[in-house]
């Protein structure tokens, strides 16, 4: 491998030909831009020479408003290589006429990432099996995410899709006793969490093959996102992954103060560090809490509720706010701690810590919970990589790749923590993951309320921060400043950036694109969710539908996040 | 007229009078099976008010039935898009008199700050409901004042 970044460079061109632009370093990696027909062979290229085996994100942008592009979509993949820790960003220039080639051949978990690009753009890729909605529903007219498309126009839904497989004349001639069935699971069922379907062809108990249905939570977050100003998007990221609202408010805000260039003073690090490990293990004990409860075991769940009480307290005090915290501003904190705050956030470890202890009590070695979790619906790390796993679920396959540890942010280099990993990547391995990331989380918070940075929660710097409101009532200038950041918002400087930050359920990213306004062009979220369910028919076929219960709470999908 | 035997108890101390449906409301209101639809953000504040801390039992309210033959109380909790309305129009047919609806939170509501082309704009286009929570999520007291607001529709009307 080069050792620097320009050898690096040089490197990586002499893999590639046909670019229309060579790849060149940007502020968030390297950055790349190929014609649809080359696009594969170049995306082959990097990921055979070059390293970048892990495929993170693929979706769509539309250049309607841009005058300055030629083509009026492009498609944008963003690579991960984990040897030399590199991101690499490919834009793929098409229009409404020239189909993309698909990437399914190269990463599996490539087919739901263009399915929703079609179905949000109507950006075509040729090669790709079935081209059907994913996030709206099968009557939906027109394509949501293109910029000529009203927010407002809304389409009215007949009647649910009707369950259905793909032809398979294998299974055709079969005696009739012995014939599979069609079942369908959820939406409306108490094991898909209300809004995951799952239909189903079974044999007696076992599961032959499986058809996902998703988009039943698809409230339009990225459309949303380019109607509203960068701070009001705040509240909206809250409702992603609503059992961790804070992770993906720092996660988001990050983003924005990437691309303007600034960074959170010391104190607001420390807290938003605290923040977001409290919302992990808050994450971490609904996964474990209703797991248990899909399999049977209630008593766990009233264990693992109470811990979160705590916290819901503590945010409630901080902010206001239970769930849906809104906690962060672009630039720093929405507010000073009050008094006492942290000594409570002391005794809130200190209260987790102890009841952690009671469900590791009741389930670690609890023989009923290991054999219906044990060896149940395993994920290998090939195919997990295949599908771009990250978070919990890639470490209980055996991988040690943590965001926080591999690309530290804020102190995540200065606390001391582990990284837990498992080995066979079944359901119990991934629930003693997440129960040692508590333990782990809980050593974090105890090193940040030690060592607390005394100053300031955020930037003071009247272009992207608001004013003391004891300014805005008292003096003119910051009433002034008040108002013109609440009218014009952050301008964010034109360009494009993709930040991530570890999530509990593992990889959150924004990739945002700015027209140097106040309005973003583009907000795309990358949740973890959305790659971890697209494996789960590998999970689960061939295996009893109790275990599939068992595999579905362990992956925990939210659905916030699955259809943003 | 025919007097009590002597010795025996007065029959007014331990019987009182009331209406057959009123007896009926009075038991279904401290009996109700909740269905909890719950697809967002407030579903999981809906397990806390089934949690340890708020204890919805306290209120007879905590048999959590998601099959809609056995309950008599739909908790809409979290957002329905367009995708989901003709489901929660089948699983509302699907529950059987009397039933209630509970609208939890701003997006069952009105569809909340989502202005946008895939979420329904308020379930009451869907479906009757009686009792509309605010909040976003609203908090679990909230939810509990639901519950009562429902508790005192039933018995009201058992009494009209």
């Amino acid at each position: 491998m080069a050792s620097t970044s320009e050898e690096r460079l040089n490197f990586i061109n002499s893999k590639l030909t046909n670019t229309t632009t060579p790849t060149r370093s940007v502020a968030d990696g390297y950055e790349l831009a190929t014609d649809a027909k080359d696009s594969f062979s170049i995306i082959k290229a990097l990921k055979e020479s070059c390293g970048f085996t892990w495929m993170m994100d693929r979706c769509g942008v539309d250049h309607l408003e841009d005058e300055t592009e030629s083509k009026r979509f492009e498609v944008v993949t963003h690579l991960y290589a984990p040897d030399t820790n590199e991101r690499i960003r490919i834009k793929t220039f098409t229009d409404e006429k020239e189909s993309v080639p698909t990437l399914i051949p190269l990463w599996r978990g490539a087919n739901w990432f263009e399915r929703e690009t079609w179905d949000m753009y109507g950006i075509e890729f040729s090669g790709h099996p079935d081209l059907e909605r994913i996030l709206t529903h099968h009557e939906f007219q027109g394509y949501p995410l293109r910029k000529d498309y009203n927010p407002e126009n809304y389409q009215e839904l007949s009647e649910p899709l009707p369950i259905h497989f793909d032809d398979d004349p294998s299974l055709e001639d079969e005696d009739p006793l012995e014939a599979n069935q069609w079942i369908n699971i959820g939406p409306s069922h108490p094991a898909t969490h209300g809004t995951l379907r799952i239909m189903a062809e079974v044999n007696g108990e076992i599961i032959k093959r499986t058809n996902l249905e998703i988009g039943y939570m698809h409230r339009c977050f990225e459309k949303m996102g380019e109607t509203h100003k960068w701070n009001q998007i705040i509240p909206y990221t809250d409702r992603l992954n609503y059992c961790s609202s804070a992770m993906n408010n720092v996660g988001y805000c990050r983003a924005i103060e990437q691309m303007i260039g600034v960074e959170v003073p010391e104190a607001g690090q420390a807290l938003r560090m605290i923040l977001s490990e409290f919302s992990r293990i808050m994450d971490h004990f609904v996964c474990v809490g209703t797991n248990a409860v899909d399999i049977g075991a209630l008593t766990t769940f009233w264990y693992s509720f109470a811990p979160r009480e705590k916290i819901y307290e503590l945010l409630e005090e901080y902010c206001g706010a239970r769930l849906t915290v809104s906690l962060t501003r672009v630039g720093g904190m929405a507010y000073d701690l009050p008094e006492g705050w942290l000594k409570r956030a002391e005794e809130a470890v200190t209260y987790i810590e102890k009841q952690m202890k009671l469900v590791d009590g009741l389930l670690t070695k609890n023989p009923i919970w290991i054999s219906r979790t044990k060896g149940v619906c395993a994920l290998d790390q090939e195919s997990s990589i295949q599908y771009g796993y990250t978070g919990p679920l890639l470490r209980a396959t055996g991988l040690n790749f943590d965001l926080r540890k591999v690309e530290p942010y804020y102190f995540y280099d200065q606390v001391e923590f582990d990284i837990p990993i498992a080995l066979n990547g079944d359901v119990y391995d991934r629930y003693l993951v997440r129960m040692e990331e508590i333990h782990q989380s809980c050593r974090i918070i105890r090193q940040l309320l030690k060592n607390f940075p005394t100053g300031p929660m955020s930037i003071d710097d009247k272009r992207i921060t608001l004013p003391k409101k004891e300014d805005v009532y008292n003096s003119i200038e910051g009433l002034m400043n008040h108002f013109m950041l609440v009218i014009h918002d952050v301008q964010v400087p034109k360009g494009e950036y993709y930040s991530f930050t570890e999530a509990a359920n593992g990889e959150l990213g924004f990739y945002c694109v700015s027209n140097g306004s106040g309005w973003p062009t583009r907000i795309r979220c990358r949740g973890p969710s959305f790659a971890h369910y697209q494996a789960f028919p590998e999970m689960i076929e061939g295996k009893m539908i109790a275990d599939a219960v068992a595999g579905l709470g362990s992956i925990n999908i939210i659905a916030g996040e699955l259809d943003r | 007229m025919k007097t009590a035997p002597k010795g025996s108890p007065d029959v007014n101390q331990f019987i009182f009078t009331t209406k057959a449906k009123e007896f009926l409301a009075w038991g279904r209101k401290h009996a109700l099976w909740p269905l909890p639809f719950g697809t967002a953000c407030c579903a999981i504040e809906y397990m806390a008010v089934v949690g340890p801390k708020y204890d919805v039992s306290r209120l007879g309210a905590e048999v959590v039935r998601f099959s809609p033959r056995q309950s008599d109380l739909m908790i809409v909790a979290g957002t329905i898009v367009e995708k989901m309305s003709p489901i929660l129009k089948r699983i509302y047919d699907q529950m059987l008199e009397p039933k209630w609806v509970i609208s939890m939170g701003a997006c069952a509501t009105s569809g909340g700050f989502y202005r946008a082309y895939h979420v329904s704009q308020g379930i009451d286009k869907i479906i009757p409901v009686d009792v509309y929570i605010p909040g976003c999520p609203p908090t679990p007291e909230a939810v509990i004042q639901g519950i009562t607001q429902i508790q005192e529709i039933i018995s009201k009307k058992a009494k009209s």
